[in-house]
């Protein structure tokens, strides 16, 4: 067994590049036994793939790992698992319809002969919920019947059946409920007591202050600050760490003129469990951003503006005139248009040619008593591919053979040919590289400027500030803060984002 | 086929160029020419392994006549079947609507009001009972697979029903002659089928409707918040499949000059499997009539070959089960070295 405070992990210089983005690109982390160590950094900061370099998921390109005093270089998650690294994801890798003990040590099974020895897993899967002070839990229950801190305790029972030395956890508070946040805490204290190491993520600074011991900060995949003392460092200089960015946002400067008037106006739109009592308006030519982690109802706020969702209570109107909740077609119809966040789930047709995901809100338009007029369908599109400077210009190619950022640009096209007044963007630029978010930038400015309203969300923060005219800050389903973008910094975004530890925390002492 | 326009031409330095004898547009193309190899080879086994026969022009003649017409009935509901399939959907019930609506046109009462109210009725009892389908799946929220299932037994059911499971002999001169007229040579049934196949590749490749069967059963998501009503046109294609299943009824009751509650027994089968040869994508978003009508004519033709030869329908069953098993497997092969080349030309 490692001694208390001994190094067990040390990441060195690690970096993990993926087509068109450099998501590690220098990586230092310390890990001790028996402590909890803090990740914090940004959406994109790379805590995702710094995790899943971990977990034996990617393989690092540069760098090196220490674990134990040894090289290491697991070539699958069930090497990492086996050399004794858990991970436990926020979407837990659970499988519904087997039991508790059956998910605890799957893969793993004690066995003989073939035949799962069922008595035998069940016991030390009860010895294992024991020490995770749940031994309430039957180890023959079927897990879908747990609720979601009961799953998260079986994902730890099943690191713990391997004999996990370290244990990352990713925004593991993010599906539970505020009181059980506590007994989770209690948890890890009962594991680093017993000498294991704990990687904890989180946006929440408040919950790094009462769990953690260490801090790494992570930015545009580096560690900009290493082992920093949890509960003593304040708060806007791990703020300061996270953000000041590089070169990497480019936009293009603002108009300067006047927005037209007002377009969109929602007012105590509601939905249980992700939004309420929003109100925002959104004017000819304006840009509005909602800033907003996941989770905080940004998204589902868009798609319940957009009909795609029934608002429970609450009212939009456009131009005046009332939208039909849950109604798609009518928004579509009153001007409204939507990248969804999911583009090749909830937007595109991936087979097809892209002029006719292109034409897909509008070729009834140019149709002729039910038949379609391809030749004029075809000649539109590639009038707007040029216009948003697609790449591969020709519109036949199948939308399957884009990037990211072209497919991006087929859907924003798609609501160009159309007479579409408000575009609802959703993470325009998610998996987009840097050179087509500059373009992307200057296309969705260019739209503002020929006076069509912007509905704009995104968890990048510099992207709303740098992009829209006003912002919006959401969290947990709430508008926190209204502003023009130009009264806001960077900082005071993600602290309102994050928990808003600094107007409750040091802002108010 | 759609292939008329000039091949699309590279305009980006570092893009592959691509005939469009390799473009992704030509590949039902290239699959519908592997069926014509099939016909092909099926026409061949059957010249060698009956000599005597194709040696007789006026016979090869007659029985390809005959490969037609007993395709032309399951051909017109296999047109409706693939607009189902591509529109992400599968009917189930095409059989028993059938013997429904020919078990209803050739009720007496129904009789007594003449050739057009069989016909009237059969297609009416045809829509009628697509549209219930396609209300159960879009409103109902039911799995088509269930909701069909479901319409398969019930539709049979009222059919035997109806007709006191007897056979009902059609006395109306003017449907029973439907199936021996013969226009120019060609049997009627031909020429109906040959309409309903044109209309219908003109109903997915030129209007609108075509359109939105394509994108609701490529990407239901992306079509409903694109703005296209996807409940609605769920409706309209099991209406559609029904619509098929009415005009088939009033074909097969010609050819028999009788309907009864167990005709077009296990035609749900045929119609799926010939879709799906046809290239037609099982999970939605993809297919063509012209495949569906060759995958109509390959079974037709190795029934066919397999009476010619005097085999049993036993054998005859065996062999289709082998040929759907291995054109999905030539399928899904097609189809991932297809995306394969995609990504070796992608350029990002």
């Amino acid at each position: 067994m490692t001694a208390p405070g001994e190094v067990v992990l040390a990441l060195s210089g690690v970096v993990k590049t993926f087509p068109g983005v450099r998501a590690l690109d220098g990586v230092e982390l310390e890990v001790r036994a028996g402590e909890v160590h803090c990740l914090l950094g940004q959406n994109g900061a790379g805590k995702s793939t710094l995790i899943k370099v971990l977990a034996g998921v990617h393989r690092p390109d540069e760098g090196s790992i220490t674990w134990l005093g040894e090289d290491f270089h697991p070539a699958t998650p069930q090497a990492a698992m086996r050399a004794g690294i858990a991970t436990i994801y926020q979407e837990l890798d659970l499988v519904d319809d087997l039991s508790v003990a059956e998910n605890a040590f799957l893969g793993h099974e004690p066995h003989r002969a073939g035949f799962v020895r069922r008595a035998d897993s069940a016991q030390r899967t009860r010895e294992i919920l024991g020490r995770l002070g749940h031994p309430e839990i039957p180890p023959r229950r079927l897990v879908r019947s747990l609720p979601a801190a009961g799953k998260q305790i079986v994902s730890m029972a099943r690191a713990l059946s391997h004999d996990a030395r370290l244990i990352v956890m990713d925004e593991p508070s993010a599906v539970l409920a505020h009181d059980e946040v506590g007994n989770l805490f209690r948890i890890i204290r009962e594991l680093t007591a017993q000498g294991i190491a704990v990687v904890y993520i989180s946006h929440r600074l408040d919950e790094i202050r009462e769990i953690g011991d260490r801090v790494t900060v992570l930015k545009d995949g580096r560690t900009t600050a290493a082992n920093l003392p949890a509960r003593t460092t304040p708060t806007k200089d791990l703020v300061s760490r996270m953000t000041g960015r590089s070169i990497e946002y480019v936009f293009p400067p603002r108009a300067g003129r006047e927005p037209g008037p007002e377009l969109l106006a929602v007012r105590g739109l509601s939905r249980d469990g992700e939004f309420a009592n929003v109100d925002l308006t959104v004017r000819e030519g304006e840009i509005v951003g909602i800033a907003g982690l996941v989770g905080s109802g940004r998204s589902e706020l868009l798609e319940t503006i957009y009909g795609a969702r029934r608002a429970d209570a609450g009212t939009v109107e456009m131009r005046g005139k009332r939208l039909r909740p849950g109604d798609v077609i009518a928004a579509v119809k009153a001007g409204l248009g939507m990248a969804p966040e999911e583009r090749k789930s909830q937007a595109l047709l991936l087979g097809e040619p892209i002029h006719r995901n292109m034409t897909l809100s509008t070729f009834t338009g140019y149709a002729r008593g039910g038949f379609t007029d391809v030749a004029t369908e075809r000649a539109k599109a590639q009038e707007t591919a040029d216009r948003l400077h697609l790449h591969p210009r020709d519109v036949n190619r199948a939308v399957r053979t884009l990037s990211g950022g072209n497919q991006q640009k087929v859907v924003v096209g798609r609501w160009l040919l159309g007479d579409t007044k408000l575009l609802l963007l959703d993470e325009p630029t998610r998996g987009v590289d840097v050179g087509a978010r500059a373009e992307l930038y200057q296309l969705i400015r260019g739209l503002a400027e020929r006076g069509v309203g912007v509905l704009l969300v995104s968890s990048e923060v510099p992207e709303v500030l740098g992009l829209a005219d006003r912002v919006l800050v959401m969290r947990e389903g709430h508008v926190v803060r209204e502003a023009a973008a130009d009264d806001l910094d960077e900082s005071a975004v993600l602290d309102l984002v994050m928990a808003g530890s600094l107007l409750e925390g040091e802002a108010l002492a | 086929m759609s292939v008329t326009e000039a091949p699309p031409v590279a305009k980006h330095p570092g893009e592959t160029k691509t005939s469009w004898w390799k473009g992704d547009r030509s590949e039902p193309v290239r699959r519908n020419l592997g069926l014509v190899g099939v016909l092909v080879a099926l026409v061949v086994i059957g010249a060698v392994t009956r000599p005597e026969l194709y040696g007789d022009a006026s016979w090869v003649q007659n029985n390809v006549l005959t490969i037609l017409q007993q395709a032309s009935a399951i051909g017109v509901i296999t047109v409706g079947m693939t607009f189902v399939i591509i529109g992400g959907g599968i009917d189930l019930s095409v059989g028993a609507i059938v013997a429904l609506a020919g078990v209803w046109a050739t009720t007496l009462a129904t009789q007594s009001y003449g050739a057009g109210g069989m016909i009237f009725t059969a297609i009416a009892v045809g829509v009628g009972v697509g549209l219930v389908n396609g209300l159960l799946i879009s409103y109902g929220r039911l799995v088509p697979f269930i909701a069909t299932l479901a319409m398969m037994v019930a539709a049979r059911g009222l059919a035997a029903q109806i007709s006191g499971k007897q056979t009902q002999v059609s006395a109306n001169s003017v449907i029973n002659d439907i199936a021996s007229t013969r226009v120019l040579g060609i049997p009627l049934l031909v020429y109906i089928l040959a309409a309903v196949v044109a209309a219908g590749w003109v109903l997915l490749n030129r209007t609108t409707f075509g359109r939105r069967t394509v994108a609701v059963g490529g990407n239901p998501e992306a079509a409903r918040l694109a703005g296209i009503n996807v409940r609605r046109h769920t409706v309209l294609l099991y209406a559609l499949s029904g619509l098929c299943c009415g005009i088939g009824a009033i074909m097969l009751t010609s050819q028999a000059t009788s309907a009864q509650a167990a005709m077009a027994n296990l035609y749900e089968l045929d119609a799926i499997a010939a879709a799906i040869i046809g290239g037609t994508l099982l999970s939605g978003g993809r297919g063509t009539i012209i495949g569906a009508l060759f995958g109509v004519l390959v079974f037709s033709t190795i029934t066919n070959l397999f009476a010619i030869n005097n085999l049993s329908t036993e054998v005859q069953n065996m062999v289709k089960g082998g040929i759907i098993v291995a054109a999905v497997l030539i399928q899904q092969f097609r189809y991932k070295s297809l995306t394969n080349l995609f990504s070796r030309v992608k350029t990002g």
